[in-house]
């Protein structure tokens, strides 16, 4: 019942986040100077080329007119034809963004794995050798920018020792299985195609790394400070007098309410990372949104940029909404009352 | 586990000339000087004192509960049924914890685990220590729920703590605290944090169940009235010293140190009707640098020399002991306290 009650508000509001999204990029990319007509026909086309374009496009027709027409188009899931591939926005999309997120899911798993078991121990033990170490490197996943990280593994796993592959998500020569999900990794497991599945994981080390380091960093900080509060609970020290085990009352006791404070950066480090998987798709040449994004912005496709600002607003509203359920499930006193 | 010593057979905690300090980086603050608290088995006991005197530090000494790495023992001996629990390693107390001693925590507001239904933090404390499978851990749990009169168990094991008032939830911690059937109780200032109306409730709660099972009770209040109804005898605490103790009524109807006595006073039920009420005047020492000899000496008006050059020591006989120069310390005793 609560469930219903918080998502269905949401979902209404997601019509109009993603109403105003849209009024804000059209006006935008109709504001700000470049011709993508011109673009389009090339520097020496004559006046009659462009206004043939101009025409095809719809660009000569009131701006009141296009933006109506794009939002009908909207709400039938047409985000437009690129300017730059010919091909529909939404089905560009759909090509790319399952890449991004299976990229995104990989780092953002990783950092969890590796942040919250830092985290903890660095609380538990505070100021011992291992918390010494767990904050050097969230500092460094931290302040690290992303692009030379990058170029650094690359560097070593890839030219120098030749362990791992330094770009795309399968070696050459092998099919990529059939798309179902868009996941190779699941794809190609629900396929029993397992050369595909070995070969896609380790394409998806290095960049999936190199993601989840500096929100890495952010979780074992942020877990560090909300076990160290919890632990001077009194209900701690409730369960140190009744003798419970040091194992049971860090996992259960402590790291249960520790982790509430740390779900709404948890969705905050999903949105970084699609942001984060921008540079890292660009540096190991992962064919995602990131990689179209940036293409597109070069080329001023602007059909294609809205696409994409729309697609991860609505994301970014899906996000927090997936916070406030966790939230839910997190904290019996907002789930009961 | 060990078996009872001789000497310590018939006592439930044996605290001997117990000394700690808490190290900080201007000096070490001398916590605990010499305490001795000894309670024999069914017997319910109070201490008694300010804030700061050293009345919780000296029970979360004996259990273990202090924070690691923060504090030094300096001297002196606990036996728990007589185990020597200063030497015992983490998992050693762990086990001792919940099962031969338990302690009831003031502030009910934040004692239970508020992510976790009460039914679960009992039943884990039951499982931990007895050999019960999780229907029977509940069963327990119900039980002991029933028993402290709360009038539906089963509703308020599926409960979360916020979901319950203040005084419930003192019970359910009652409740958790007696589930192992442990020799010894600390209840530490367990109704400090409730309304008047629901305190008398809950020490009574404590009282019954602590002389039905034979259970032994220490009681740590502020709060003189509160201890006296309930206890056998009174330990007085003063910056970290026992300054008097001895049967609750002797001490209540004769005290004889003049803090006991300050401390008295300062009772609205002990003072005739629109009297003014005295409060004892100065502060509690600072332990870091304390006065030289009996640390009340500068809040005490019949002070003398001596008090100011040597700490008394406790003195007396039939279970009644004061630390006080001026009180029943014959020549020869303070000729021995000299000698010190």
């Amino acid at each position: 019942m609560a469930i219903t009650r918080i998502i269905i508000p949401r979902l209404v509001l997601l019509l109009f986040v993603v109403l105003g999204v849209a009024i804000i990029t059209f006006t935008i990319s109709h504001l700000i100077p470049g011709d993508p007509a011109r673009m389009i026909a090339g520097d020496r086309a004559s006046a009659e080329t462009l206004e043939n374009v101009r025409r095809n496009l719809g660009l000569d027709r009131p701006v009141v007119e296009q933006f109506t027409i794009y939002i009908g188009n909207l709400l039938q899931g047409d985000l437009g034809t690129s300017l730059r591939t010919n091909r529909p926005v939404a089905g560009d999309i759909r090509t790319f963004l399952p890449a991004t997120l299976e990229l995104g899911t990989v780092a953002l798993f990783i950092a969890i794995c590796l942040g919250v078991p830092l985290g903890v121990l660095s609380a538990v033990y505070k100021d011992g050798p291992i918390d010494q170490i767990a904050r050097t490197v969230s500092v460094c996943g931290i302040s690290m920018p992303v692009f030379w990280f990058g170029l650094i593994l690359i560097y070593f796993f890839y030219a120098k020792f030749q362990i791992l592959p330094g770009s795309g998500r399968l070696a050459m020569g092998i099919v990529t299985p059939e798309r179902i999900t868009g996941f190779l990794l699941i794809d190609s497991l629900l396929q029993g195609r397992f050369d595909a599945f070995r070969s896609a994981v380790y394409h998806i080390i290095l960049p999936g790394f190199v993601l989840a380091f500096a929100n890495m960093g952010v979780i074992t900080r942020q877990i560090r400070a909300s076990m160290l509060d919890v632990l001077q609970e009194d209900y701690i020290r409730t369960a140190r007098a009744s003798g419970l085990r040091k194992g049971m009352i860090i996992f259960n006791y402590a790291l249960r309410n520790a982790l509430i404070p740390s779900i709404t950066l948890l969705g905050l480090a999903l949105g970084d990372l699609l942001y984060g998987a921008v540079l890292t798709e660009t540096i190991f040449a992962w064919p995602g949104m990131g990689t179209y994004v940036v293409t597109s912005i070069q080329t001023l496709d602007f059909p294609a940029i809205m696409g994409f600002t729309i697609v991860a607003s609505i994301g970014y509203v899906l996000i927090n909404l997936l916070v406030d359920l966790a939230y839910m499930l997190a904290d019996p006193q907002i789930r009961e009352v | 586990m060990m078996t009872d010593t001789v000497q310590s057979r018939g006592q439930a905690l044996a605290i001997h000339n117990l000394s700690l300090e808490f190290p900080t980086f201007s000096g070490a603050i001398k916590a605990l000087d010499n305490v001795s608290i000894n309670v024999a088995k069914a017997e319910i006991v109070g201490i008694v004192g300010e804030s700061g005197c050293g009345k919780s530090v000296t029970t979360m000494a004996a259990t273990g509960l202090l924070p690691k790495g923060r504090y030094r023992i300096t001297g002196g001996s606990v036996r728990l049924f007589g185990h020597s629990t200063l030497t015992m390693d983490d998992s050693q107390l762990q086990d001792v914890r919940g099962k031969m001693v338990s302690t009831i925590f003031q502030e009910p507001m934040n004692a239970l685990n508020p992510t976790i239904r009460i039914g679960k933090q009992l039943t884990d404390v039951i499982m931990r220590h007895e050999e019960a499978s999780l229907p029977d851990a509940r069963r327990i749990a119900r039980d002991i729920l029933a028993d402290m009169l709360i009038g539906d168990p089963e509703r308020v094991m599926k409960q979360y703590p916020f979901e319950l008032s203040g005084g419930m939830r003192q019970r359910v911690l009652i409740a958790m605290a007696f589930s192992c059937n442990p020799g010894l109780i600390i209840a530490d200032e367990p109704t400090t944090a409730l309304d008047v109306t629901v305190q008398a409730v809950i020490l009574r709660l404590i009282q019954n169940r602590a002389r039905r099972t034979g259970t032994s009770v220490i009681f740590i209040s502020h709060n003189v009235a509160v201890v006296s109804q309930l206890c056998d005898r009174l330990y007085v605490m003063y910056a970290g010293r026992i300054v008097e103790h001895g049967a609750t009524r002797t001490v209540l109807d004769a005290p004889q140190h003049p803090y006991t006595q300050a401390l008295l006073r300062c009772l609205p039920e002990r003072v005739a009707p629109k009297q003014e009420l005295e409060a004892i005047t100065g502060a509690v020492p600072n332990l870091m640098h304390p006065p030289a000899g009996c640390y009340f000496q500068p809040r005490c008006k019949e002070a003398i020399d001596l008090c100011r050059s040597r700490s008394p020591q406790l003195a007396g006989a039939d279970g009644r002991e004061v630390a006080c120069w001026r009180r029943g310390v014959g020549p020869e005793i303070a000729e021995q306290g000299s000698r010190q």
